[in-house]
């Protein structure tokens, strides 16, 4: 028993010193971190950039008055222009684009205009410029019909959806983005931790049959304390590397403050500005709190634990029966990596359909449940599913470690040609 | 005492039989030759006894006890012939690692690591990595890694490949040692000339049988051919007689085969009653060398693919 801590030991020791491991793990999150703080200040930035626009109002939508009420866009009317001499013109007046709008509109049927430009506009330009003219010309109508367009906004309505959960302890209020985030979230972590692990599994496996090390090593220990030790001692890195993650997290969020106070401030700023915002914020803060979290960290845990240990002991078997031959290993990987890309496109409906025939046949089925049960957790998983996955998780991942060990056990000591699928079954069912 | 007896071994693989009912025993302190040509089964027959492979049938005895790996693996210091340490891992860090393996505590496996590290100049190494290392000094340091915990039993497969004469020396000196303190050894190699100077005891083993067991100097014996050197100027004239073929003529040396039935007090009275003086006279006994082409050519050297039905 002493001798699987050794190995444990090794195993997880030699990569954590690794001055790479300190790298991916840090700057990792930084760059995540850093790629939304320039979307964010990207974002907050834009408005600085107003488009000037040249408009012919040949329909006189705007009675003459330029529109303002969009400060990222500025509508100068041209006087005495046509739509032919004016083409020639605005580049050298300064105007990005120039907006035509001919004499005669068809108010039911659908119009179209021509923005011109020297190169294309943006989207978020072109739709604005669009709601622009829609608004003016419906205020046009509202007027024409003899309706106070002011009044007409007080009287039109908008409605927001609330989900209210009845459940035992009382009402809860339910916000359907929140939970898809974290269970979206959740799925894909395991995804990435049975990939990234699986596959650091295998090459090390493969790496000390290549060394001949292996040889070495089972005249001290049992095969199987091998590569249980190299299973656990990897898996305990990527736990490492998820405890740094948080830590890391929760400083910066702390640190944040301090460091960019202009940024906070504006933030709060914005916050305060608009209640609209304000709500979005409240709402993602009550939603996070209305989720069970200690239910949702104990099933993360447990089906990462379960996940990576069943496909841990697959990858070590296919990385001990390879040997130097890259190309080798991908044929056999691929079928392995299969269930893991099907889990995690399951994943992606059931957070959309929770309930779905698909989603509960994902989360039982013990090869693809560690990835779509997290899709479901934010959801009442019923009872039965979620204890029937659990226990065929379980029963898969002793009856893996089972014959993954045998194959192991001849694979790591076998050199030369890769042994067919008939011969790895062979192995894994001998005695 | 015998520290190791086996006991009609046999390990058959899909296609082999690679050990096929092998038995021999080992005395605690001798030098043991396990000898073969390449593919006779020499390193499966090391795999069951380093507890590796079990076998498919047939008993090994270890100090007197049934053979039990997890128990025994202890006292055993396996040597592949396939060199096999980890490349990014640093030396010390590494013997440490392999000697607690084998079930030593942190201090006693520190002590015992500095002792042979200064033994072999090899202090210096500590920090560095494998992959540093060239493949003389990693072959210095799987040797040391091998005995670092004292095993009773050593073995060691090919142990002089790719080292020069003077590391090379140095490791059959600490052989040599490590026999005179009581460990045993068993030296596997296609090398003869090395095994009739160190070991005291051989096996040959060819397709998976043992063909020959005994001591360098009883194997010889068994297989030698009555040639006698004989050093003297002698005319070919002089040579016409039934006692003797001459193997080979030079003119102040002469390989000569007796018949069976003449001494050599009558081979040399008939070159002394012709009054010829003699320089020297002594038997040549074959090399191991010779013995092992002679009875590995007997047979097909190269295996065969069979099929086994097991």
């Amino acid at each position: 028993m002493n001798k699987i801590f050794l190995i444990i030991g090794r195993e997880y020791f030699t990569r954590v010193k690794k001055k790479s491991f300190l790298i991916t793990t840090i700057l990792v999150p930084l760059i995540i971190i850093g790629f939304y703080v320039a979307i964010f200040a990207i974002s907050m930035n834009g408005s600085d950039d107003v488009q000037q626009i040249a408009v012919i109002d040949d329909a006189h939508i705007f009675n003459g008055k330029a529109d303002t009420s969009n400060p990222k866009l500025h509508f100068t009317l041209i006087e005495n222009e046509t739509e032919k001499s004016f083409l020639n013109k605005y580049k050298n007046l300064n105007y990005q684009s120039f907006l035509y709008i001919p004499k005669v509109i068809d108010s039911v049927s659908k119009n179209k205009f021509t923005l011109h430009s020297p190169s294309s506009v943006s989207l978020t330009t072109m739709s604005d410029v669009e709601d622009l003219i829609n608004n003016t010309i419906r205020k046009n109508q509202l007027i024409a019909n003899g309706i106070d367009p002011k009044e007409f906004d007080k009287k039109s309505n908008s409605v927001t959806l609330d989900n209210a959960i009845e459940t035992k302890e009382g009402q809860k209020k339910s916000f359907a983005g929140v939970a898809y985030a974290v269970s979206f979230g959740c799925g894909f972590l395991i995804y990435m931790m049975m990939m990234i692990y699986g596959t650091q599994v295998m090459r090390g496996v493969t790496e000390e049959k290549t060394n001949r090390i292996a040889e070495v090593m089972v005249s001290s220990v049992k095969p199987f304390q091998m590569m249980m030790g190299k299973i656990v001692g990897i898996g305990a890195v990527g736990l490492t590397q998820f405890a740094i993650w948080i830590i890391l997290l929760l400083g910066v969020q702390m640190l944040a403050p301090l460091i960019f106070p202009q940024f906070m401030e504006q933030m709060q700023h914005a916050s305060t500005a608009s209640s609209e915002d304000l709500s979005i914020a409240a709402t993602a803060f009550e939603g996070i709190s209305n989720l069970p979290i200690a239910k949702i960290i104990f099933l993360f845990l447990f089906y990462f634990l379960g996940g990576y240990l069943t496909y841990a002991s697959i990858f070590a078997a296919v990385g001990s029966v390879v040997s130097e031959d890259q190309q080798e290993a991908q044929q056999l990987v691929f079928p392995v990596i299969m269930p893991i890309i099907l889990g995690f496109v399951i994943m992606t409906k059931a957070v959309n359909e929770p309930n779905s025939s698909l989603a509960i046949f994902g989360s039982l089925f013990p090869l693809t449940s560690p990835i779509v049960m997290m899709g479901r957790i934010t959801y009442d998983v019923p009872f039965w599913q979620m204890g029937l996955s659990m226990l065929l998780l379980i029963g898969c991942f002793l009856f893996f470690t089972w014959i993954t060990g045998k194959i192991y056990r001849t694979g790591i000591l076998m050199y030369g040609k890769k042994p067919s699928w008939k011969e790895m079954i062979k192995w894994a069912f001998r005695k | 005492m015998n520290i190791l007896e086996l006991d009609s071994l046999k390990k058959y693989f899909a296609t082999q039989k690679a050990v096929d009912d092998i038995s021999f025993n080992i005395q605690q302190g001798s030098i043991f030759g396990l000898l073969g040509p390449n593919g006779a089964g020499k390193t499966t027959l090391l795999r069951m006894i380093t507890g590796i492979f079990y076998p498919d049938s047939g008993n090994i005895q270890f100090n007197g006890q049934p053979f039990h790996p997890e128990k025994n693996n202890i006292d055993i210091g396996y040597m592949p012939e396939e060199r096999g340490l980890y490349k990014k891992m640093k030396i010390g860090e590494q013997a440490l690692y392999l000697a607690r393996l084998k079930g030593m505590s942190k201090n006693d496996a520190m002590d015992s690591i500095k002792k042979w590290f200064i033994k072999f100049e090899m202090e210096s190494w500590w920090n560095k990595k494998v992959e540093d290392l060239s493949k003389g000094m990693s072959q210095k340091l799987q040797f040391v890694t091998t005995v670092l915990h004292n095993p009773k039993l050593i073995i060691l497969d090919e142990p002089f490949s790719g080292l020069d004469p003077v590391n090379a020396n140095l490791i059959k000196d600490e052989i040599f040692n490590l026999a005179k303190n009581g460990a045993t050894i068993i030296f596997s190699t296609h090398r003869m000339e090395q095994v009739e100077e160190i070991c005291d005891h051989i096996v040959l083993v060819n397709k998976g049988k043992k063909i020959l067991d005994g001591s360098v100097h009883q194997v010889k014996q068994d297989f030698k051919e009555n040639i006698y050197k004989l050093g003297a100027n002698v005319l070919a004239e002089q040579l016409m007689t039934y006692i003797f073929e001459v193997v080979k003529y030079e003119p102040n040396q002469l390989l000569l085969k007796l018949q069976h039935d003449t001494t050599t007090n009558e081979l040399l009275k008939y070159f002394i009653n012709q009054n010829i003086t003699i320089n020297s006279f002594n038997e040549v006994l074959p090399s191991l060398n010779d013995i092992f082409i002679k009875l590995v050519e007997d047979t097909k050297a190269t295996r065969q693919f069979q099929n086994i039905e097991s």
